[in-house]
């Protein structure tokens, strides 16, 4: 969703500080054991770019819980895209599925849920993969304008936007800091 | 890039680019569901005047495995037997609705040719002795995966400095020109090592040394290509016997131990086993023969990726 350089433009709010944001995590981990009861068939897939290092976190998180490991990879859904064609042409990222999907429940992992489009390639993705017994979304941010029936399981935080606005998860392993900024970029999208 | 027609038309960051996708796309073949979505709807027609197994089955596969409609049209059994011209055939099928076409022609330049008349992409899958760049790529694949293997972590691809021997019928083989074109781009150093009877005119401008003594180009090659002795063009008697050749120029079991510690050997294939190279070389753990095969699909999957997933293929 958000692109690899994440740089806030001008006109841009921070709407979620450092401190909110490992909270928000921090309830979506426990919120995932409950939904499951235990991680013993959980499989957290993170979608590139931002949602790899959330899924990285999340595990972490769970295993403190659990005190046992969870399963992680890592889903690219580029060549899943329906957009392929009107864009140029993406680089395509790593996947990697720890074993077999087949009778687990997989979380899927991303930054922010906006189209659903994102979500219905990983779901599409994960159909050539195998079988899970049950596929949950996890997303940090829900800022709504759903082009396509999709909704989260976990949400971090669910924040009401423009369509023409720009919501961006910075995140330390990449930028520096931890952080959602809302921006309005001048005329572009 | 909206065609592929030579190895030179690659930028540095398109064809590192192609070689990285081709990797994913092999992790792609080792799953229960080998079948991507991307390319669904498009249609590929991959056209050959000239025979092929391996190339013309590899892209067929690469293109059904990314979801692509392939219809494969042979010379033989087609209007081109019945004395149709090259441009009417192809513009005919153009005008089908076709979006990519990828052409095998015995004519050097025919792949450009088809390129300016049609309105669809066009792929140089050989032509003539001229250009073969997707297996100039292939060959790259195979040589940077034995470059990680032995330990390179240079993520350009680990090119840059690595000597590159090409051996043998230099004259008839296209896919000496696509490889010496692509690793300018990518950082190999190639030598050319050929009878003075093999080599192509004007090869001296190609900008790499040329030298007829195998050996010393062969004690600090990394990678020792054979090109394969292309009998049926041989009637020009070029070298004296087989015999000679193989003794002068082929990848013997001596000179199999000569090569210097983490050397491997490429061959594009079909192999003449005892002439350009022993099978004793063929079948050596160094040898990267069946990796170059395997890496076939995965990299013309990713060439079409390249070309027709996205919108002209402009690089972003």
């Amino acid at each position: 969703m958000a692109e690899a350089t994440n740089q806030p433009a001008e006109a841009s709010r921070v709407v979620a500080d450092a401190p909110e944001l490992s909270r928000s995590l921090t309830r979506m981990a426990h919120q995932i054991l409950e939904a499951n009861q235990g991680c013993e068939d959980l499989v957290l897939l993170g979608i590139p770019t931002r949602g790899v290092h959330l899924a990285k976190r999340l595990a972490k998180l769970i295993e403190a819980i659990e005190d046992r490991p969870v399963r992680l990879g890592v889903l690219d859904i580029t060549m899943y895209r329906d957009d392929l064609r009107a864009n140029p042409t993406r680089r395509v990222g790593r996947t990697s599925i720890p074993g077999r999907i087949d009778d687990t429940v997989v979380v899927l992992v991303d930054d922010v849920l906006y189209s659903g489009r994102t979500v219905s390639a990983a779901i599409d993705a994960l159909r050539d993969l195998g079988r899970p017994r049950a596929v949950r979304l996890a997303v940090l941010v829900d800022r709504g304008h759903r082009e396509l029936p999709i909704a989260a399981d976990h949400v971090g935080r669910a924040m009401q936007t423009a369509a023409d606005e720009r919501v961006q998860v910075l995140l330390d392993e990449l930028d520096g800091r931890d952080e959602v900024v809302i921006s309005r970029p001048g005329g572009t999208r | 890039m909206r065609h592929l027609l030579s190895a030179a038309d690659l930028t540095l960051a398109e064809a590192t680019s192609i070689l990285d996708v081709a990797a994913e796309m092999a992790d792609v073949q080792r799953r229960p569901v080998k079948k991507l979505p991307t390319l669904r709807g498009r249609t590929i027609v991959n056209i050959f005047f000239e025979d092929s197994t391996r190339t013309r089955t590899s892209f067929e596969i690469a293109g059904k495995w990314l979801s692509a409609d392939t219809i494969n049209v042979s010379a033989k059994g087609s209007s081109v037997s019945k004395g149709e011209s090259l441009r009417d055939t192809m513009l005919t099928l153009d005008a089908m609705g076709v979006d990519c076409f990828v052409i095998r022609h015995a004519s050097s330049g025919a792949a450009d040719q088809v390129a300016s008349w049609v309105r669809a992409q066009v792929v140089n899958a050989g032509d003539g002795q001229h250009e073969h760049p997707t297996q100039a790529l292939l060959d790259a694949y195979a040589m940077r995966a034995h470059f990680r293997k032995i330990g390179s972590t240079d993520t350009s691809g680990g090119f840059a400095g690595k000597k590159i021997a090409i051996v043998g019928d230099l004259l008839h083989s296209r896919v000496v020109r696509s490889n010496v074109l692509l690793q300018r781009t990518l950082g190999g150093e190639v030598t050319l090592v050929a009878p003075p009877t093999l080599l192509p005119t004007g090869v001296e401008t190609w900008g790499c040394p040329v030298t007829s003594d195998f050996d010393e180009a062969l004690a600090d090659a990394d990678i020792v290509m054979m090109l394969r002795v292309q009998r049926e063009r041989m009637a020009g008697g070029f070298f004296p016997t087989e015999r000679e050749y193989a003794e002068a120029y082929g990848l013997t079991e001596e000179r199999l131990a000569a090569l210097k510690p983490g050397a491997a050997i490429c061959h594009p294939g079909p192999m003449n086993r005892g002439v350009e190279i022993s099978s004793a070389a063929a079948d050596a753990a160094n040898s990267l023969v069946l990796e170059q095969v395997a890496a076939g699909v995965a990299v013309r999957m990713s060439v079409l990726y390249h070309l027709l997933g996205s919108n002209e293929g402009a690089m972003k």
